[in-house]
Parts: structure tokens; sequence; C-alpha cells
């Protein structure tokens, strides 16, 4: 009977989804520290630090309103440093013989890593939400359309899928789930830092501001601040921030999907 | 179909390591085989190439009559496969668990419920079906391990090293299990350092050491492999033991016990005229043991020979 049993993607990555969503309420350390950060960080440098940032940058008297310019980054940092928990959860499966045995049943291939995919960008939307309804408390004015926000929207789903699949990729090559949280470090603290989220890149030292030009966060804040706040940015930022969330996905599934099957029949 | 698995030349290395050095199985269906032998002589890598776990480096391999490597998803649809480290999820309950396997085997939310429930049932894990796996003792993780290859009832079931670990009676639990399994036309494959779970379970057991199959057959047939049975001779003196050795030729000595092991088919009538001829040298014999056959003599007397000899045993 079960030799008929045909693979059915959508039903296979709705179970593994539902496995992560149980996990994520068994053990929900780790999805409250990826909401509770980015809260953290909003109302810190908001609230605490705003102001002297603000005055620092020659705001306040030009209409120059930090909140406004600070949270599309902060919005970068809350997927950036969510992406730790998949990492973390995928390393610690693999450690587990329950992978072992998917690997053994007639399932479509990919759905555990896509199920693991899936419940990450679902925790990143609700952190995505908090960050932007605290930002909107402490006095975040976006200027912006239904369809610039749906457009927003996209870029940051696009960009939590990207980086998750990367994050995961980078998880399955570490060895201990303490291994897998630091290798993830890069992405959740050096891309947030050394971008334009806090400063504008003309307030950078050469060397760092060199970087946070190329690295793929600053042309997508630029696309979020235009969208959200009506801020002018060189046209080609909107399609290098597309290219890159589309090319980190590309690079990110197939690596994962390569080391998930690595030395196994596919 | 006859055969559940035909593998023929089976090799696979891990870097400089062989760790299978090509063997050859045929498993009939609906049948116990056991592959027996030490750590490390390659087991749970044969079950984890079978299981298209691992990817063989050379070999044919056919499972439930399909070829592995041209169609390892059908492969997968007929088997289940229970590891030696617990593949249960440890943040769900055991029902939970059972759910999940159901779900995967797309058995709809309705079977999936009364099939886990009647597996928790049937492996006396009802009163634990509701709590987290991670809390379970060794015996009832395997259990529900066990239950989850169930759930999709396969053809074929690798069970590694299944009771490795287990206490006594949970070990019987287990035996008891895997037989009715047989019962319902399941075949398994199952692979045990035990002599005594080989003996007990299988059909057919394959030796296997150092990565080859260095004997091959039922339990009867490998125990008539060995050397055969001998009788044990103790002696108290170095020199009843000089003697002895003189008076019995055949026998093997160990000079630093005194022990002297005289083949011997264990009959009264050998026994008797072993006793004659003790009489007449008057040997002062310690302590005398009769030492029938067992699975213990094959292992040793086909693990434990040089290389050489191990390949005319095949």
């Amino acid at each position: 009977m079960s030799t008929t049993a045909t693979v059915r993607p959508m039903a296979d990555i709705g179970t593994m989804l539902r496995r992560n969503l149980r996990h994520a309420q068994r053990y929900p350390g780790l999805s409250l520290g990826a909401l509770g950060m980015p809260v953290i960080m909003i109302l810190l440098f908001g609230l605490v630090f705003g102001d002297t940032f603000s005055a620092g940058l020659g705001g306040g008297a030009n209409g120059f309103d930090y909140i406004d310019f600070l949270t599309p980054g902060i919005l970068l940092m809350s997927i950036a440093s969510g992406t730790m928990s998949p990492a973390v959860a995928v390393c610690m499966d693999m450690s587990e013989g329950i992978v072992a045995r998917f690997r053994t049943m007639a399932i479509f291939r990919p759905a555990v890593l896509t199920g693991h995919v899936l419940g990450n960008v679902l925790v990143t939307i609700v952190s995505l939400a908090l960050v932007v309804g605290f930002a909107i408390l402490i006095g975040f004015r976006p200027n912006a359309s239904v369809g610039d926000w749906l457009l927003a929207a996209v870029l940051l789903i696009g960009l939590t899928i990207g980086l998750t699949w990367f994050a995961i990729a980078l998880g399955l090559t570490s060895k201990t789930p303490e291994g897998a949280s630091n290798v993830v470090l890069p992405i959740s603290l050096l891309l947030p830092f050394l971008s334009n989220t806090f400063i504008p890149l003309e307030a950078m030292p050469s060397g760092i501001r060199w970087f946070a030009e190329y690295q793929p966060f600053t042309p997508i804040i630029d696309s979020l601040r235009h969208l959200l706040l009506g801020t002018p940015m060189d046209s080609s930022s909107g399609w290098l921030a597309a290219a890159w969330c589309v090319a980190i996905a590309v690079v990110g599934y197939f690596w994962a999907q390569s080391s998930y099957n690595k030395g196994t029949v596919a | 179909m006859s055969a559940a698995i035909d593998v023929r030349g089976l090799r696979k290395s891990y870097g400089e390591k062989l760790v299978l050095d090509g063997i050859d199985l045929n498993v009939a269906e609906g049948t116990i085989f056991s592959l027996l032998g030490p750590n490390g002589a390659g087991k749970t890598t044969a079950v984890q190439i079978l299981s298209t776990l691992v990817a063989a480096d050379a070999g044919e391999i056919r499972v439930a009559g399909h070829d592995l490597h041209q169609s390892p998803e059908a492969v997968r649809a007929a088997i289940g496969v229970t590891g030696q480290f617990s593949a249960v999820d440890g943040l769900m309950t055991g029902r939970e668990n059972l759910i999940l396997m159901a779900d995967l085997h797309h058995l709809g939310k309705q079977e999936a419920r009364r099939r886990a429930d009647e597996l928790l049932e049937q492996f006396d894990l009802a009163d634990a079906g509701k709590k987290l796996a991670s809390t379970y003792s060794g015996g009832m993780k395997r259990r529900l391990d066990l239950a989850m290859t169930l759930v999709g009832r396969p053809q074929i079931i690798f069970l590694d090293e299944p009771t490795t670990g287990l206490d006594p009676r949970s070990r019987h639990r287990m035996w008891t299990l895997i037989r009715e399994l047989v019962a319902g036309g399941v075949t398994v494959l199952l692979t045990t350092q035990y002599l005594e779970e080989a003996d007990q379970l299988a059909d057919r057991i394959a030796v296997l050491d150092h990565g080859r199959l260095v004997a091959q057959g039922t339990a009867e047939e490998l125990k008539r492999l060995a050397p055969g049975g001998h009788i044990r001779l103790r002696f108290t003196s170095p020199e009843e033991f000089t003697l002895a050795g003189q008076v019995l030729p055949t026998a093997v000595p160990n000079p630093e016990a005194l022990v002297l092991q005289v083949p011997n088919d264990g009959s009264v009538h050998a026994l008797r005229d072993l006793l004659a001829r003790i009489d007449d040298a008057s040997l002062e014999v310690d302590e005398l043991t009769v030492h029938t056959p067992d699975l213990d003599d094959v292992f040793f007397a086909v693990t434990g020979q040089p290389r050489s000899e191990e390949v005319t045993a095949r």
C-alpha cells in the first residue's frame, strides 16, 4: 500500500511547519529572544540615544527626525537577529536521530528545511509588526501609501526568506548548536551595525564606509526609507535591494539543500 | 518477488577507511535476517546504505524489488528504520510523534489519530502518550521509536541494534514485539552484537567482521561451522598437566591456566571414552566441563582468525 504513495510537497511542508511551531511553543526561549531584542533596540536607540545621535548628525532643527531615520534599519536588524534561532534549531535537529528518520522516509525532500524557514518567517513577521508598533508609539511617522507598504513588506519578507535559508545553510555546516549561534553572528551583528542603520554613510570613517556602501543591507535600508518616508534615493538602489534578496535566497537555498543531502542517495 | 533485500558487492569507504568490503546479502520476504558483528564491523553503515541514508561506493542493491540507486523514493516508501540512536522528537509527546509520522504518510486527520492511539496501546505507551518523549525511559523511547517506524505499515523494517543498552526485561519485550511483526508478514533486517539475540530471533544470520561477511547461514548451520564442542579439563599441578598433554595429543593446551581443551562432540559414548583414557593414565583432574558448540564458538572461530582463513570460511 505504501509503495504507491506519491510525494506531496505542500502537505509535507505543512507538517514540518506545524512541528516547528510546536517546538517554538514548547521551547519558547529562542523565539522570545528573537522577538524581544529588536524591540529593546528600537526603544534604546529611539528614546535613550536618539536625541544625542540626532544632534550629532545635525538634525532636529531642519526637520530631521531620528526615529524615522532609525526604524527601517531596526526592521532589518530584527530580520538579521532572527536568523540565529533557525540556525541553532536546524543544527540541533541534525544532531538528533529524527532527521535521519525523515531522510529514510518518502517525504518531499526539502520539506524539513522549508518548515524551518517558514516557521522563522512567521516569527519574524510578528517581530517586524512589534517593531513598527513600538516605533509608532515613540514617534515614527511613516508617509507611505498602501502600495508602498506592500512593496516594503515584500522586500522585508524576501530578505527574511533569503537570510533564513542562508543561516540554515550555516547551521547545517556547524557541528554544535553553540557553533551554529556563533557562525551566524556576522549576519546578525555585523550587517546591521556596519550599515546605514544608525548613522548615514557620510558620517562613517572611510574603511567602514566602504564596507557599508557595498554590503546588502544599505541599499535595502535606502529602499525602505524611500518607500516608507519618501526620502530620495538612487534609482539603482531598489533594483540592487531586490537583487541582493534574490541572490541571498538562491545561494542560501542551494547551499542548504546540498548540505542536507550530502552523502545520501538524493 | 521472493527477495526483500538483494545485495551484490556492496562497498563503502570513509576516506582511507574501508568500512564494507564487498558484501552480498539475500533476505527472503517475511523472515528475520540478522547482521551479527562486533562494534566497528560495519553493521550500522550497511543499514544506513540499505535505508538510503548513505550512498554506497559500489554494489547492486535491490530493496523491495526496487533498485536503490535508480528509485530511492520507492525504496523509502517500502521501508521503516529504527536506528541505533533514538529517532524520536523529544519536544513532542509520544502521541504527537506518532501523529507526525501519520501526517507524513498522509493518513488523514481521523486515521492519524486512530493509528496513533492504536500503536500507543500496542506498545504499552497509552499512559505516557501525553508526556514529552524526552521524559521517557530508554526502553519507552525505543518502543516509541519502533512504533513510529510502524505507522506507515512498512514491508521491510531495519532495526539497528534495537536492544543495545536496554535492561533484560525491556530486551525481552522488544524481542516479543519483533516476533509479532514478522508474524504479520513483515521482513526484518536487524543488526546486533548479541549472539543470543541473533539466535533467538533470526531465521538467517550473517557474521560481519571488518567489513566482510565471514559466515552466513541459519543458527544451526553456523554452529556446525564451529570447530565443534570440547571437554575442558583443568589440572592442579603442572606435572599432571604435562602428562595429560602426552596422553591426549589432540588436546589444545593452555599452560597458564593448566587447562586442556579436548575436542569432543559431547556424546555419552565419546565422554565415556575420554574418561576411560583418563583412568588408564591415572590422571588427577581437578575439574571437567562439557562444552557444546554455540554461536560464541562460531563467532570467535570466524572472526578471531587471520584474514586469509576468514575468506575461506565464507
